[in-house]
C-alpha cells in the first residue's frame, strides 16, 4: 500500500482527460465511479447498505476548493466482533481520485474522523467500508465546485515551505466520561507536482504525505495512507476513548514521498 | 466622446447606463475619469457568467504625455479587447505598460488583447508562479463558466517583476507612477500602482468596496497591509471591485478591515476551544451579512481559509 499513490498517479492522470468538460449537480454521472470499482475492488459486491450508520459530512458547496473540511462517522461502536478494519475514501473527479484509506481497529473503540480535502469540481465523495468479516460498505456524497477565483493550489507557497515540517498536536480535555477530540496537523505543502517551477522550467517534482501513523502508548490507533486528495498542511482529527482508555503518550509519524519522517508526540 | 464622459459622472448612472446600453458602438465598455488622466471601467459586482461575460473586476488606464499604462486588463481576451477598444477612443498614445495587481482571472485574463500593442507586462514578483500553480485549474473553470466569451484568452505572465517592499517608478511622461508589492494579503502577489501627480492609488482587490473581499492569501498579512494603505495620502482610491473613493476613501478600508477584524476574533476563539472549520462556517461573521454583496457566496469560504491560517498562530 505504501507506494499506491506513486502507482495510480498515472491512472489518476487519465482519469482526468477523460472525464466530461462539464458535469452539473443534476445528472450526477457516476462512470468514473464504475472505473474505479473494478481497479480497486475488482468483482467484489460493494453494500450501498450503510445509510443508516455510516456518515460522511460535507458542505454542500466546496466553499474554498483547496480546504473542504470533511467529517466520516459510524453509529456504530468499534467492537472486537465488528469493526470497520479500513476506510478508503475516494473523490471521483479530483486527479488522484483514491484519496485516502484509514486503517482501523477497535483500539480507538469509535470512527469519527476529520480531515481537509482539495476538491475542484462537482464530484462524489465516498467511504468505503471493510468489516473485518470483509464485507464493504458505501456510502457517498456530492460536493458542488467552488466558485469564483478559488483553486485547489496553496494560498501561499513560499510561507508553506518555510513552515515544512511543524506539526501540532491540539487536544480538548473533557474531563473522563466525555469523549474527547485531538487533531494531528503537519505544516506541509502536499502538492501534485504538476506545477511548472519557473527557473527550471521543469515540473516541480510532487511532494506529498503519504502515511500517517497515530499511536496512543505505542499501540495503533489509526495508521492511514494519504495523497494530493489532503489540502496542503494535512489534518486528521478524531475522537479518543473514553476515560483511562484515551490517555498517555500520543504519538503521530508522518512520512511523506520524498521519505522525509517527521514526528511529534505528547502526553495526554 | 468627452460630453457623453462628463454626463457620466456626473449623471443618475442606473438611468444612464440604461440609455447607453442602447448606445452600441460608444459604450458597451464605459469608463468613467477619476482623476485627470485616470479612467476606469466598473466591473459588476457579481461572480462571473456567461451574462457578465467575466466583466467582474475593475479595469482602467492612465495616461501620461508619452504613452499609456493599462492597470488590470479584465476577466477575458474579449473583456481586453473592449478595454482596448475604449482607450482608443480616448488617445492615440502608445501603451507602453500592462500592470496586473494579482493573478486572479478576472483582473488578468484580458493581457492577451494588449499582446501585439508592445507593451511590457508588469506584476508582482510572484505573480508569474501563482499563474504556473493555477492555470490548468482556472483554464477548465473559466472555459466551462464562460463559454464562447473566453475565446482568445491566454495566460500571459508579467515580464517585469516588483519585489515585496522593493517600489519601482515608471515614467508615461511627466507621469510617475510608483508601483509596490506587498506580503501575502489578498493573495500572494499583490501589487498597487500610485498616480504621484493626482495622489490616485490603483488598489487592485486589496480594497473591495460594497463587494465582501474574497480571502485568497492571508488574513493577517491583509489587516496589516490595510493598516500600511490607510497611512497614505490620498485624493482617490480605485478598488478592484465596486464604485473609486474620493474623500472618504478611509471609509471603504475601515469597513473591510471591519469585517477581518470581526471574523479573526470569532475564529479565534473557535479555534481555541477546539472547534472545527465547519462550526466557524456556521456562525463566523453573520453580524456582517447585511453590509456586504455576495456575503453568502464568499464568507465561509474567507472563515474556512483564515481558520486553517489562523490555526497556526
Amino acid at each position: 500500500m505504501k507506494n499506491l499513490f506513486n502507482i495510480i498517479a498515472i491512472s489518476g492522470l487519465m482519469f482526468s482527460f477523460m472525464m466530461p468538460s462539464i458535469t452539473r449537480a443534476d445528472d450526477q454521472p457516476e462512470e468514473q465511479w464504475e472505473t474505479l470499482k473494478e481497479i480497486y475492488f475488482e468483482n467484489k459486491t460493494i453494500l450501498e447498505d450503510a445509510d443508516d450508520w455510516l456518515v460522511i459530512e460535507a458542505p454542500k458547496r466546496a466553499e474554498d476548493a483547496a480546504i473542504v473540511p470533511v467529517h466520516f462517522y459510524s453509529k456504530r461502536p468499534q467492537t472486537d466482533s465488528s469493526y470497520i478494519k479500513s476506510l478508503q475514501i475516494f473523490i471521483d473527479n479530483n486527479p488522484m481520485p483514491y484519496s485516502a484509506n484509514f486503517h482501523l481497529s477497535p483500539t480507538l473503540e469509535s470512527v469519527d474522523i476529520s480531515t481537509r480535502m482539495r476538491i475542484d469540481q462537482y464530484t462524489y465523495i465516498r467511504a468505503v467500508a471493510e468489516m473485518n468479516d470483509g464485507s464493504l460498505h458505501m456510502v457517498k456524497r456530492f460536493v458542488k465546485a467552488s466558485g469564483g477565483c478559488s483553486a485547489p493550489a496553496g494560498k501561499d507557497q513560499a510561507a508553506a515551505m518555510a513552515r515544512l515540517g511543524k506539526m501540532q498536536i491540539r487536544y480538548r480535555d473533557g474531563g473522563s466520561d466525555e469523549a474527547n477530540p485531538v487533531q494531528i496537523v503537519i505544516s506541509h505543502p502536499n502538492n501534485s507536482g504538476l506545477q511548472m517551477d519557473l527557473k527550471t522550467r521543469g515540473y516541480i517534482p510532487a511532494h506529498y504525505v503519504e502515511k500517517m501513523v497515530i499511536t496512543l502508548d505505542d499501540k495503533v490507533l489509526m495508521d492511514v495512507d494519504t495523497g494530493i486528495s489532503i489540502s496542503e498542511d494535512p489534518s486528521i482529527r478524531f475522537v479518543l476513548p473514553k476515560g483511562k482508555a484515551g490517555h498517555g503518550l500520543l504519538k503521530a509519524v508522518v512520512t511523506d514521498n520524498q521519505k522525509q519522517i517527521y514526528t511529534i508526540e505528547k502526553q495526554i | 466622446m468627452k460630453n457623453k464622459t462628463k454626463a457620466y459622472i456626473t449623471g443618475i448612472s442606473v438611468l444612464f447606463s440604461a440609455i447607453m446600453a442602447l448606445n452600441v458602438y460608444a459604450d458597451d465598455y464605459p469608463l468613467k475619469q477619476v482623476s485627470e488622466g485616470i479612467y476606469y471601467h466598473q466591473g459588476a459586482q457579481e461572480d462571473a457568467d456567461q451574462h457578465n461575460k467575466g466583466e467582474i473586476a475593475n479595469t482602467g488606464f492612465i495616461m501620461g504625455d508619452k504613452c499609456i499604462a493599462v492597470v488590470d486588463s479584465g476577466g477575458s481576451y474579449l473583456e481586453g479587447k473592449a478595454l482596448l477598444g475604449a482607450i482608443r477612443e480616448k488617445s492615440d498614445l502608445p501603451i507602453c505598460y500592462v500592470i496586473n495587481t494579482h493573478a486572479h482571472p478576472d483582473h488578468f485574463l484580458g493581457n492577451a488583447a494588449f499582446k501585439d500593442t508592445g507593451a511590457t507586462f508588469i506584476g508582482n514578483a510572484k505573480m508569474p508562479a501563482a499563474i504556473e500553480a493555477r492555470k490548468s485549474f482556472y483554464e477548465t473553470r473559466f472555459q466551462e463558466i464562460l463559454g464562447k466569451y473566453f475565446k482568445g484568452t491566454e495566460f500571459i505572465e508579467p515580464t517585469l517583476l516588483v519585489s515585496v517592499d522593493k517600489p519601482i517608478t515608471i515614467d508615461l511622461g511627466d507621469r510617475e507612477l510608483v508601483l509596490n508589492s506587498y506580503p501575502t494579503s489578498h493573495t500572494d502577489n499583490d501589487l498597487t500602482v500610485l498616480d504621484k501627480k493626482t495622489k490616485t492609488l490603483w488598489a487592485g482587490d486589496l480594497l473591495f468596496v460594497k463587494r465582501i473581499p474574497a480571502l485568497d492569501g492571508s488574513i493577517n498579512g491583509w489587516l496589516a497591509t490595510i493598516k500600511k494603505l490607510e497611512a497614505m495620502k490620498l485624493n482617490a482610491v480605485i478598488p478592484g471591485h465596486g464604485p473609486a473613493q474620493y474623500k472618504d476613501w478611509h471609509q471603504a478600508f475601515d469597513a473591510e478591515e471591519h469585517y477581518f477584524l470581526t471574523i479573526r476574533e470569532q475564529i479565534r476563539a473557535i479555534i481555541n476551544d477546539m472547534g472545527t472549520i465547519t462550526e466557524a462556517t456556521d456562525s463566523v461573521g453573520l453580524s456582517e451579512k447585511g453590509k456586504w454583496l455576495l456575503f453568502d457566496d464568499y464568507n465561509k469560504r474567507n472563515v474556512t481559509a483564515a481558520f486553517t491560517e489562523l490555526e497556526w498562530e
